[in-house]
């Protein structure tokens, strides 16, 4: 009996210590597991990191190079220079009117294009589009071979003593057709993202379409076509190929910033770094104060 | 009253009804999903144009397709709760209430009172001031209703009116919103997919198959049409 129990009890921790052993590759090789899991997560962080640092340098660096290589003292010596004085003016005057320009003729295409199906609806969202992947200098071209003295539009309007090709209005021109479909792309988006059963409420309650788009659909859209508008803004005081082209580069009525860069660029590299920071530092202002009157409109309302 | 007889093509089938709902009475709307129940409502509110038919109420045509009337949802004075409530989040409670008299430009005082009465009614005053994203679900539906009925409609529409509510918070809204209804005195269309809803809140019930009516009959008797609603088991 005894010896059959020794046996059973020697049998028994054979086998508990085969389970340990096995338990134990288990272990190891779970333990194996788990490390492996680890360092290929830390590699993956370090990869993601490597590369968020090398995107966030190549963005940064050329900003910061910009004001290194930039004196105070140069800075505001060119402030005082009339070329200056007038390509910054030129700028901000054209890129606001081109803003609300677009602005108010984008609102309601956007929102057409948002709610609405109608015959040629791809064409014409494609041809809206367009100028986001049409090159600036083709652009340029394009809108003198329209509105220039002898372009297609351009011929009737000279006849009637209208000349448009390089004037302050061909800037304006140039730059809403370049900018307009970043405020229209995020204007149509903001307005699909409105749900369609709240302008039916509003209708229901007594409101009329245009009631309701001024009351119900504009403040909810609102946040997205202030970013539309910023961005329809930023990319009209950049702009340079299609002004230079169609606009050509005349002080006080057509250089804006960007062209008067590239003009002093030839002479003075200096005095074009530091014409850039301003311009850096106007855009920056601009939005910044865009942002926090349009966040305190919005509390209001 | 209300009379509807209408014909509108919809992506799979053909919309087709005729209904009658006397003043103060209430239609409950029942069927599955997809067979036309919230098509129906857009097309009496005017949300939707029927293809053909005409569509009256108190004798004056909202829609007649042979006369060429189609009057526009804006001045059909029909109350409407949407499934989803449609708050309007930009707007503070109060201001959602208000919505449909500030439309009609009616005088701020008058505003007052009557956004007061509706929402101490629907015990809501309190948080008048918060804003109709930040409330409860229960709080959502009661709003959405007061802002229906203080335009004093002509016919009420409800859209599955408790759907996004728990059970135990439908329980006590049915109540609420049956006496609401009665006060209110108008016709009244409920879609539902609820039995409980037909059996406490309705006078009438129409099931709908595939755009169709099938079955039409009392409140009471909809417990025989029983498979394929909610609630059949409770009751």
């Amino acid at each position: 009996m005894s010896k059959d129990s020794d046996q059973a009890e020697t049998g028994g921790f054979r086998e508990s210590g085969l389970t340990d052993l096995v338990n134990k590759e288990h272990r190891s090789i779970g333990t194996d597991a788990v490390i492996a899991s680890r360092s290929r997560e830390i590699a993956l962080k370090a990869v993601i990191g490597l590369l968020l640092t090398l995107a966030m340098a190549f963005i940064a660096l050329p900003v910061i190079a910009l004001f290194f290589r930039s004196p105070l003292d140069t800075i505001l010596e060119t402030m005082h220079d009339p070329v200056v004085i007038d390509a910054l003016k030129l700028s901000l005057m054209t890129s606001t009117i081109t803003t609300f320009t677009v602005v108010i003729m984008g609102t309601p295409i956007a929102y057409v294009s948002a709610r609405f199906n109608y015959w040629g609806k791809e064409l014409a969202d494609s041809l809206i589009d367009l100028p986001v992947i049409m090159p600036p200098a083709v652009a340029g071209i394009a809108l003198l071979v329209a509105f220039g003295r002898m372009g297609l539009v351009g011929h009737y309007l000279n006849s009637f003593g209208i000349s448009i090709a390089f004037t302050t209005m061909a800037v304006i021109i140039a730059q809403v057709f370049v900018s307009s479909p970043f405020y229209i792309r995020q204007a149509r988006t903001s307005f699909e993202d409105v749900d369609l059963s709240l302008e039916n409420a509003a209708r229901t309650l007594g409101a009329t379409r245009f009631y309701t788009f001024i009351h119900v659909i504009l403040p909810i859209a609102m946040n997205g076509l202030i970013s539309g508008a910023i961005m329809a803004f930023a990319r009209s005081l950049g702009e340079f190929g299609a002004t230079i082209m169609f606009a050509g580069n005349f002080q006080g009525r057509t250089q804006t910033m960007p062209l008067a860069i590239y003009t002093a660029m030839q002479g003075d590299l200096d005095v074009s770094l530091c014409l850039s920071i301003i311009l850096v530092a106007f855009s920056f202002v601009v939005i910044v104060l865009v942002k926090t009157l349009t966040r305190r409109v919005c509390k209001k309302c | 009253m209300l009379e509807v007889n209408i014909k509108k093509g919809l992506r799979d089938f053909d919309l087709c009804l005729k209904l009658d709902i006397d003043r103060g009475r209430t239609l409950m709307l029942v069927g599955d999903n997809g067979c036309g129940k919230t098509s129906l409502l857009n097309l009496v509110a005017g949300l939707d144009t029927p293809d053909e038919g005409r569509i009256s109420l108190d004798g004056r045509a909202l829609f007649d397709s042979e006369k060429g009337i189609n009057i526009p949802p804006e001045s059909r004075g029909i109350g409407y709760v949407f499934q989803s409530y449609a708050l309007f989040p930009h707007m503070s409670v109060y201001d959602n209430v208000a919505f449909g008299l500030r439309v009609r430009n009616m005088p701020a005082s008058e505003i007052d009172a009557l956004v007061k009465e509706h929402l101490d009614r629907a015990g809501l005053w309190d948080i008048r001031k918060a804003k109709a994203a930040d409330i409860s679900g229960g709080q959502k539906q009661r709003i959405a209703l007061a802002r229906a009925l203080i335009i004093e409609p002509r016919l009420l529409l409800l859209d599955e009116p408790l759907s996004a509510l728990d059970v135990r918070k439908q329980a006590i809204m049915r109540r609420e919103l049956k006496e609401s209804i009665r006060a209110c005195g108008v016709p009244c269309i409920i879609v539902t997919h609820d039995l409980r809803d037909v059996v406490i809140m309705g006078d009438f019930a129409c099931l709908l198959e595939r755009g169709k009516v099938v079955l039409h009959g009392k409140a009471e008797e909809v417990i025989s049409w029983g498979s394929g609603l909610d609630g059949v088991d409770d009751i």
